[in-house]
């Protein structure tokens, strides 16, 4: 897991750097800043839900798969 | 994130924004240094910087509107905030005057100046929050 906002769980930065792309790379794919990215890495941003579906699509996942309700 | 259409819409920004300034300066200045006070040139004059203001917010929204969702909140939080103090500074500015508790005349640009650090400090506290 990476570093979590108090409100929503994510493994982005893992998910991401397993299958081989840089923010960067990530960003342009799912059309979006690369600092956005990296807030929500960082848990410092809950993207919305269209990011977050945008996202999961660019790595080919579910949004559960990326993002959970902290327990 | 399209860079060429941001860029767009920033020189449209910063043509709007000069554009502004300069009849601004043209309609404080001009009656003063080129045409009688109460000549219809100074009314042309104000009328036009109005529009030119308009179009100016308008470019502003639409480079705001081309803004990624994390961009678009750090800036409608620093907006947020400059409103709140704004309206505080300028109304506490207002009744210090009117009580005659500073020795100069309250002047709009202290609350144009005051909007414009505040804005500028709170974007650089939120995009450092926010990376």
């Amino acid at each position: 897991m990476g570093k979590n906002h108090k409100k929503l769980s994510n493994n982005l930065e893992e998910r991401r750097k397993s299958i081989g792309l840089t923010q960067q790379e990530l960003s342009v794919k799912a059309e979006v800043s690369r600092k956005s990215i990296n807030a929500i890495e960082n848990g410092v941003y809950v993207p919305s839900t269209v990011l977050a579906l945008k996202i999961s699509k660019t790595l080919s996942c579910k949004v559960e798969d990326l993002f959970q309700l902290p327990e | 994130m399209n860079k060429k259409e941001r860029k767009k819409h920033l020189i449209h920004l910063a043509f709007w924004t000069w554009s502004w300034v300069l009849t601004l300066a043209i309609a404080t200045f001009g009656p003063e240094f080129f045409w009688e006070e109460k000549s219809a040139l100074t009314i042309v004059a104000i009328v036009v910087n109005l529009a030119i203001g308009i179009l100016m917010v308008l470019a502003n929204r639409k480079l705001f509107n081309h803004y990624d969702e994390l961009e678009r909140k750090i800036h409608l939080e620093s907006m947020g905030l400059t409103l709140g103090l704004a309206v505080i500074i300028g109304l506490t500015y207002s009744l210090l005057d009117q009580k005659n508790l500073i020795h100069s005349d309250a002047e709009i640009g202290f609350l144009v100046g005051f909007i414009s650090i505040t804005y500028m400090i709170s974007l650089m506290v939120n995009r450092k929050r926010y990376s």
